[in-house]
């Protein structure tokens, strides 16, 4: 998760410098070290890419000398063709709003109750027992007892979704809030801090890192619980567009559904790596 | 030595004892000391003698078990804006710059922002971290961060300061620069200083007094007057005189008696 290229370059100073000429005075001779590393920052997205365009070639080889897989152009043209007629459009929209409703509500529901089982005694000896029971049941396990329960509209599908998003990002706030250093809230407290203060201005920043990383876990769970539920029961979406093609043996749109998804997955994890760098940015890195 | 109504420390009996696997472990045992008001006292002693109970006890982050002990007069009960304290490793906040890290303390005291400013500003200066005031504390060097932090606790204009043994985690060097430059922040601002170390140099260099304690059951040893000017200059630390006391809280330190009766 953490790229260590710098780490060692920025512990240079540290360990001698005190005063700001000294410390100014080593930044140059750190330097060179770091520009030593440059290259690796090349040849990282290069073997990326280089990665990339080996496995699109070795599927299209696969494609050509019998298996039963589209071409990559047959895909695209799939696709387009899906876009053209407004299918992959709804089916998108479907599947990111039940993402996004599951989550958001999964993780809002988290927070707080991660926050309540660290903090408060009481309430870790309340929740903790559900959490842990539900945590070793997958919540597609629940979804034919929430199908009989909530009928067959969104709310099952949602349910399900939001439990999964819920159990990854409340494990996680809770164990943040149980791992604050101990010292940091010492150290609130002789400055004349009281519980409700040091828990807004220590407790709540210091665990927002851990909180970030339940978020990622949770988004990663609320996708996989999202296509197979769709696969289960939906009218739309992209996990019943993938069922429906199944039954028409059209492979093209099972692969447009599966790079859709992973395409979809990706730029949210994006979007939440690019808040975690910019909320927890402060952290030291080893 | 009668302090009790000033700005002074007084420790009266104080015993603490913590529960380990089921035996009584006695870090501190009847422990009495007096510290005048504005006084630099050093405590020093082998690992598990208590230093760093006594000052957890003067911080009210621990309660004695047995004893009192009163700072400027009244009993300590809990932590208070009117000692700060400074931990070995630094506790400085890592989301907060330094500006806002030695705000905080005025910040929960509900100072405004203009005056907050203000009082951090002087006491960055104070530790000469001006230039450094909006950098966040992963960017600062060790000493750096330390001399934050005891800006940070001088902000909230504590009458006692107690630091747990604040430069034990830096570099030689360092540590020697950080012992002036403290040494010349408490002179231009007085305050009652109890500092724990584990460096007898630091110990004599510091200190009005020197405070040895044993361990087993953690109590005080020996207490040795320093009678060296101040400021304490590099001569100082290079003078005979200053290395008969070395000496003296040396063996103080390395060759104690056991204890009488215990184990």
């Amino acid at each position: 998760m953490k790229t260590s290229t710098t780490g060692r370059a920025r512990n240079g100073p540290d360990t001698d410098a005190d005063d700001a000429p000294t410390a100014a005075a080593d930044s140059p001779a750190a330097a060179p070290a770091s520009r030593r590393r440059p290259p690796k920052r090349l040849i990282l997205p290069a073997l990326n890419a280089a990665s990339i365009v080996a496995g699109i070639s070795i599927w299209w080889i696969l494609a050509l000398n019998g298996f039963q897989f589209p071409t990559p152009p047959e895909v695209v043209a799939t696709a387009t063709e899906l876009w053209r007629d407004g299918t992959l459009q709804e089916d998108i929209l479907a599947s990111l709003g039940r993402v996004l409703a599951g989550f958001l509500l999964g993780s809002a529901a988290a927070i707080p109750i991660g926050f309540l089982m660290g903090w408060y005694t009481v309430g870790r000896g309340l929740f903790e027992p559900w959490i842990q029971f539900f945590r070793t049941i997958p919540p597609l396990a629940l979804l034919p007892l929430v199908l009989v329960l909530m009928g067959i509209g969104e709310t099952p599908k949602i349910f399900v979704i939001f439990l999964a998003a819920f159990l990854a990002c409340v494990i996680s706030t809770y164990q943040g809030v149980v791992g604050v250093d101990k010292t940091l809230i010492n150290a609130a407290r002789v400055l004349g801090a009281r519980d409700g203060m040091i828990f807004v201005r220590v407790v709540v920043p210091a665990s927002t890192p851990f909180i970030l990383v339940g978020m990622r876990v949770g988004l990663g769970s609320a996708w996989a619980t999202l296509v197979a539920a769709e696969l289960l029961a939906a009218q739309a979406g992209l996990g019943y567009r993938m069922q429906q093609a199944q039954y028409y043996y059209d492979i093209a749109t099972i692969f447009v559904g599966i790079v859709a998804i992973g395409v979809l997955g990706l730029l949210m994890d994006r979007l939440l790596l690019l808040a975690e760098s910019k909320l927890t940015g402060w952290q030291e890195r080893r | 030595m009668n302090t009790t109504a000033t700005g002074g420390i007084s420790v009266q009996q104080v015993t603490k004892t913590f529960q380990l696997k089921g035996d009584d472990f006695v870090a501190l045992d009847r422990v009495s000391l007096d510290i005048a008001d504005n006084e630099f006292v050093t405590v020093v002693g082998p690992s598990g003698c208590g230093k760093s109970t006594l000052m957890n006890v003067l911080a009210g982050l621990e309660a004695p078990t047995s004893g009192r002990a009163l700072v400027a007069g009244d009993d300590v009960s809990g932590p208070g804006p009117d000692r700060g304290v400074i931990f070995q490793q630094y506790a400085l906040f890592p989301w907060l710059t330094v500006r806002k890290n030695v705000e905080f303390g005025l910040k929960v005291a509900g100072l405004g922002r203009a005056e907050r400013r203000e009082r951090a500003e002087r006491f960055i200066r104070l530790v000469g971290l001006e230039q450094f005031a909006d950098a966040l504390p992963k960017t600062l060097s060790g000493g750096m961060k330390q001399r934050c932090a005891i800006a940070r606790a001088y902000a909230v204009d504590p009458s006692i300061l107690l630091m747990d043994e604040p430069f034990g985690a830096l570099d030689a060097l360092t540590r020697v620069k950080l012992q002036e430059q403290l040494l010349d922040t408490w002179s231009r601002e007085k305050r009652t200083v109890l500092f724990i170390t584990h460096d007898v140099d630091e110990a004599v260099f510091l200190a009005g007094r020197v405070v040895v304690m044993a361990a087993r059951p953690g109590r005080i040893y020996d207490v040795i007057d320093v009678d060296l000017p101040y400021p304490r200059t590099e001569e100082v630390r290079l003078s005979p005189e200053f290395g008969d006391l070395r000496n003296r809280v040396w063996h103080s330190v390395y060759h104690q008696t056991p204890s009488e009766g215990r184990s």
